[in-house]
């Protein structure tokens, strides 16, 4: 068995040790708000944090997440009570289609947890393993900097 | 075809003892750190049905050791952890500089040091800082320990000279003797984040007495299957003056050490024509 706590809560996974996390979180927890892209690190979709760190999800397989705090997109807000962030974004359009969504709030949530500053550079740094398709950059970055300033 | 994880025997040593033991055990097992060179292959299928040795549990290579004469990076250290250490940004900038430049945030979370090595690309950011620093890989197999410096641990594209049965328990970085007097790194790739490199630099300098060098250290990544140090350059610029006749013809000796090719990153042409203004603005100090 292995055990993890994902968005607070103890879990256990019985399956194959080296399923990914990101197939766990998704098959087995039925948290499907982490989203696959490439399947190969290099976009960022499917970024949850581990132990408080941004990663990619489709990169670790499940007996490494072992007795680690999974956080994903689902411990941000509700629909009817979104997270500071959440409402960044949607206050500046910081998503379109959404594929890059989660793993966009999960990297900033990570970076504006930090007591470091904040600023357009920083938060570009910190966002550069995470693609978006639609382009929205400019948005997204306007989105995390209204979420900051309400720290 | 995608990974088939129900395919997988995933071992998981304790100790580093162990790991050597599990590994004589099953040596076509392979060794597992952070997973973002493995994983992607995995991903892709290519590695259903074999077995991993999962290192994530070796405690005593997740350590870095300050020690009298240098500095000791567990081969479970991560680039994050590498840019984070007081001692490792005060001592050895070059290498703190190659490791924000891996991939982005979630690689260089769960990136290695020592996967970075083991994994032997001719691009391997480390690599040209780890070679000026003339840092020792230090190795463990069933039959003991052995150091192999970092000019002799890589066999070609993709391949070490590890020994069977062996593993990367960490890398040792000595102390410079005197401060060297310049020091940059830099790394010609598409775009800042998450590009494999065209060309890639690290230099350090010493100054000697009456205005000449007492030491250059010159290496290069991604022109030649392995990094390279410049050693006609070096040996060259030891005991001279930094004058422009000096620098362009230290320059002129760089195709002596590396052999740049053509691929679907970039030309010779243009691989060489970079790296060569780039060691003559470093020689000039026109780079920091
Ligand atoms: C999107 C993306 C971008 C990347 N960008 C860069 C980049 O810019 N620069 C760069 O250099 N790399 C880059 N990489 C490659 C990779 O992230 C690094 O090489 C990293 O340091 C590998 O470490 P790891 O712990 O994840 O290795 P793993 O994937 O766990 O292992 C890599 C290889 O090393 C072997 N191995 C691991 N640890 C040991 C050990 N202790 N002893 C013996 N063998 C061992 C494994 O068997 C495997 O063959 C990138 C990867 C991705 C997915
Ligand atoms: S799906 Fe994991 S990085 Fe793209
Ligand atoms: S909103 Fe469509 S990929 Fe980013």
């Amino acid at each position: 068995m292995i055990k993890l706590t994902v968005n607070g809560k103890k879990k256990s996974f019985g399956g194959a040790p080296f399923k990914r996390l990101i197939d766990t979180l998704r098959e087995d927890f039925a948290l499907t708000g982490t989203k696959e892209g490439c399947g190969e690190g290099e976009c960022g979709a499917c970024t949850v944090l581990l132990d408080g760190e941004p990663v990619n999800s489709c990169l670790i397989p499940v007996c490494q997440a072992e007795g680690c705090k999974v956080e994903t997109v689902e411990s941000l807000g509700t629909p009817e009570k979104l997270s500071k962030l959440q409402a960044g974004f949607l206050a500046c359009g910081g998503a379109q289609c959404g594929i890059c969504t989660p793993g966009m709030l999960m990297t900033a949530q990570a970076h504006i947890r930090t007591k470091g500053k904040c600023d357009d550079k920083s938060i570009r740094t910190a966002l550069s393993g995470n693609l978006c398709r639609c382009t929205g950059y400019q948005d997204i970055v306007k989105s995390v900097l209204k979420a900051a300033k309400g720290r | 075809m995608r990974g088939d994880a129900k395919s997988m025997t995933v071992l998981r040593p304790r100790s580093a003892a162990e790991a050597v033991k599990s590994y004589a055990k099953v040596p076509t097992a392979m060794p597992l750190a952070g997973g973002t060179d493995l994983m992607v292959g995995w991903n892709l299928g290519v590695l259903n049905g074999r077995s991993i040795l999962d290192l994530s549990r070796v405690a005593e290579w997740k350590k870095i050791n300050v020690v009298s004469d240098g500095i000791d990076i567990g081969s479970l250290v991560t680039h994050s952890e590498i840019q984070k250490h007081p001692v490792i940004r005060k001592r050895f900038p070059l290498l703190v500089a190659a490791c924000g430049t891996v991939g982005a945030a979630q690689i260089q979370n769960r990136g290695t040091i020592g996967g970075n090595i083991a994994n032997a690309s001719p691009a391997g950011d480390t690599f040209p800082a780890l070679a000026v620093y003339e840092a020792t890989v230090r190795v463990l197999g069933q039959s003991g320990r052995r150091g192999v410096p970092i000019s002799e641990i890589f066999a070609g594209v993709k391949k070490t000279t590890l020994k069977p049965g062996e593993l990367i328990e960490a890398v040792f970085l000595p102390f410079t003797d005197t401060a060297p007097t310049r020091g940059v790194f830099r790394k010609v790739g598409t775009r800042a984040a998450q590009a494999i490199s065209k060309t890639m630099f690290a230099g350090l300098l010493f100054n000697g007495k009456g205005g000449v060098l007492a030491e250059a250290r010159l290496a290069f990544g991604s022109l030649a299957p392995t990094v390279r140090r410049l050693y006609a350059a070096e040996s060259f610029l030891k005991g001279r003056k930094l004058d422009d006749k000096t620098i362009n013809a230290a320059a002129e000796l760089m195709t002596t050490d590396v052999s740049p090719i053509d691929d679907i990153r970039s030309t010779r042409e243009y691989r060489l024509v970079v790296s060569r203004n780039l060691l003559i603005a470093f020689l000039k100090g026109e780079v920091k």
